[in-house]
């Protein structure tokens, strides 16, 4: 990627800052491509046809059959096909739903927004959970409250988030009858009264993705944070008078959430999973659970579309992962 | 050439020999270590009950799994049913013994295919270095940057009925969940023992045995792997728990094992549209998964704490 700028004169950091940026950038492409090489190779190893639904139709005469393969090019060799794929894929020209008749792309703009609020509200609370426990049991290690917090963080990333959202339901909506247990996109009330229909109904799916979370990531922020305490700068802060507040949140977090950031973006691909899993057990309408509908129904198209929006996602969190890292730890940028 | 034949003649029994009282005096150690975690040791404890239970169970408790009786249908735990019925009125207890077997077996086989992949694509990478490593290595960011159980879901939706028509609906399944599962697992440990190579490969030891003649394959099998196990085994043992997971996660959505195996996220699947009236057919396989995940989690707590060196016990 050209001369290093190690051999060149410091240049203003909002320079390297866009430097960086470009190369993560750069670098993100290149994966995707990756990753949508694999999904491809994945679907042309497949028996049958999964995406020539009318050419391996038995319904149809082979000699029209024999016309569809040739005129939608799938007798053309496998790069070929791949290069046309892609870049369909990019277009966001992802076909039509075998089963709706609908436009993919529609389909799945539908559902998108839902996903991505679950899945926001579910890290956000994950890190509400992990980041105060987390330094606070780092802070007094091998205290009463460490223990507590480290066997709830170890139970609570034990339970699978299939039985944590079964467990909800038996106690929030059927023995206590509070929350809903069926998520509805179509709330039929207005003003206040929407928000809070939508809340009440969202409390359930965030807090079991959250708590899964949250449990794991309190780990990582505990031996991150205990790394850093026993660092001699933190000394030197706590020596020249510093209060213990501004020490543990300016010195320690801050170097503590690099790592951090690290796992947390090695994490995502998890998250998906979770989010698969929790939409299905709720029945959220977002793209974890139309993926599920669309494999019921043999809907190719739809399966393949999804599965590459969930690639495009971790792509995405990954990069502003980056971009976070590259933020906390100014460092990173020289390289 | 000779003198030095001669002096690797008489070196190997020496070497072997040392080699075999180190690996005992390492593995009594580890065990003194391994005592001290005390969850580690309930959690040994539960798992060989569960192990025990899923092998031994169904030889003593003779209650059929498929045996369809609708008179007591969603019965709660009674004497003939201890831990209740279905829908159909088959017994839970009987089903998640049998069931059981296929989800530690799968948990286990995926993890074992995950650190055999991880171990030789790292060992590779580690040992070669150059153009191999780096297309090993991108190779391990790609598949650390695949969507999970979107891929599983898609793989084993493409590739069921294939596997199902040439080895038979039960053999066909478990083979294709657990080399999926395996193979989307191994980049942990690939990266791990990569970085073991990275620095056992400069260490004394190793330049010894170089010094002394080994060829790069008895290096690595005979000097190097052995070394760089410790977080190989740490990392295998948390994988079990991530497959079984994986498994029941893919059995849950209806997209694992067909309903005639029961592993306990099947029975799962099949039981939560009857949560409220039957709460007990969910909550005690749902509670087996989460005992065994628990219990490995903490033998894999108290392996790594055990294994680390550095760390004084």
């Amino acid at each position: 990627m050209g001369p290093g700028p190690r051999a060149r004169p410091l240049r203003p950091a909002a320079g390297r800052m866009s430097r960086y940026l470009l190369r993560r950038v750069l670098i993100a492409l290149p994966v995707l491509a990756g990753i949508s090489l694999v999904l491809f190779i994945i679907l042309a190893m497949a028996p049958g046809d999964p995406l020539g639904e009318a050419a391996t139709n038995s319904n149809v005469p082979p000699e029209i059959q024999a016309r569809i393969r040739e005129q939608f090019g799938l007798n053309d060799p496998i790069p070929v096909r791949y290069a046309r794929w892609f870049a369909s894929m990019l277009k966001g020209d992802w076909g039509y739903s075998f089963v709706s008749r609908i436009n993919v792309g529609t389909l799945i703009l539908q559902r998108l927004p839902t996903t991505l609020f679950v899945l926001g509200s579910a890290q956000l609370l994950g890190l509400l959970i992990a980041l105060p426990i987390g330094i606070y049991s780092a802070m007094r290690p091998y205290s009463v409250f460490d223990q507590i917090a480290t066997t709830f963080a170890f139970i609570g990333f034990s339970l699978p988030t299939f039985f944590t959202g079964i467990l909800f339901i038996l106690f929030f909506s059927i023995y206590l009858d509070w929350l809903p247990f069926i998520y509805r996109a179509d709330i039929s009330a207005t003003g206040w009264h929407w928000y809070w229909e939508h809340a009440r109904q969202a409390i359930m799916p965030v807090a079991v993705l959250g708590l899964f979370q949250g449990a794991y990531m309190t780990r990582f922020v505990r031996s991150s944070v205990l790394e850093v305490v026993r660092l001699d700068y933190i000394n030197t802060a706590r020596a020249k008078g510093l209060s213990e507040k501004a020490t543990i949140l300016k010195h320690v977090v801050r170097n503590a959430l690099i790592p951090v950031v690290t796992l947390v973006a090695l994490q995502i691909p998890a998250i998906f999973t979770g989010a698969v899993i929790t939409e299905q057990i709720f029945r959220v309408p977002g793209i974890g659970s139309l993926l599920i509908t669309a494999i019921l129904a043999n809907d190719t198209p739809v399966i393949m579309a999804i599965t590459f929006v969930f690639s495009c996602l971790v792509v995405l969190f990954n990069l502003i992962a980056d971009l976070l890292y590259g933020w906390l730890d100014p460092r990173i940028s020289y390289r | 050439m000779t003198p030095t034949g001669a002096a690797s003649n008489a070196v190997p029994g020496a070497v072997a020999f040392a080699d075999r009282r180190t690996a005992e005096t390492l593995w009594t150690e580890t065990w003194r270590r391994f005592r001290r975690h005390r969850l580690a040791i309930i959690g040994s404890l539960v798992l060989t009950l569960l192990v025990l239970a899923v092998l031994l169970g169904p030889l003593v408790y003779h209650v059929p799994i498929n045996e369809i009786d609708f008179k007591a249908k969603l019965k709660g735990p009674s004497w003939t049913h201890p831990l209740g019925t279905d829908d159909l009125g088959q017994d839970v207890l009987a089903r998640m013994l049998y069931g059981g077997r296929i989800s530690l077996a799968v948990g286990v086989m995926a993890m074992l295919i995950a650190i055999s992949v991880g171990t030789a694509v790292g060992a590779v990478a580690g040992q070669m270095g150059g153009a191999a490593d780096h297309t090993l290595m991108r190779l391990t960011d790609l598949f650390l940057s695949l969507p999970q159980l979107p891929l599983l879901l898609l793989i084993v939706y493409l590739f069921r009925d294939a596997l199902k028509k040439v080895l038979g609906p039960e053999a066909g399944v478990f083979i294709l969940i657990v080399a999926v599962i395996g193979g989307l697992r191994w980049m942990p440990v690939a990266r791990l023992v990569r970085a073991q190579f990275l620095s056992l490969r400069e260490k004394e030891f190793v330049e010894a045995a170089r010094g002394l003649g080994a060829k790069p394959l008895r290096q690595v099998v005979r000097h190097i792997l052995p070394n760089a196990l410790g977080p190989v085994i740490v990392a295998g043992t948390i994988d079990v728990a991530a497959a079984i997971i994986t498994e029941s996660s893919l059995s849950f959505l209806g997209l694992g094992f067909p309903p005639d195996i029961p592993t306990w996220g099947r029975i799962l699947f099949d039981a939560k549209d009857n949560l409220d009236f039957a709460p007990h057919w969910a909550i005690f396989p749902g509670t087996a998964i989460f005992l065994t995940v628990l219990s490995i989690n903490y033998i894999g707590d108290g392996l790594r704490d055990a294994l680390d060196p550095r760390k004084v016990l």
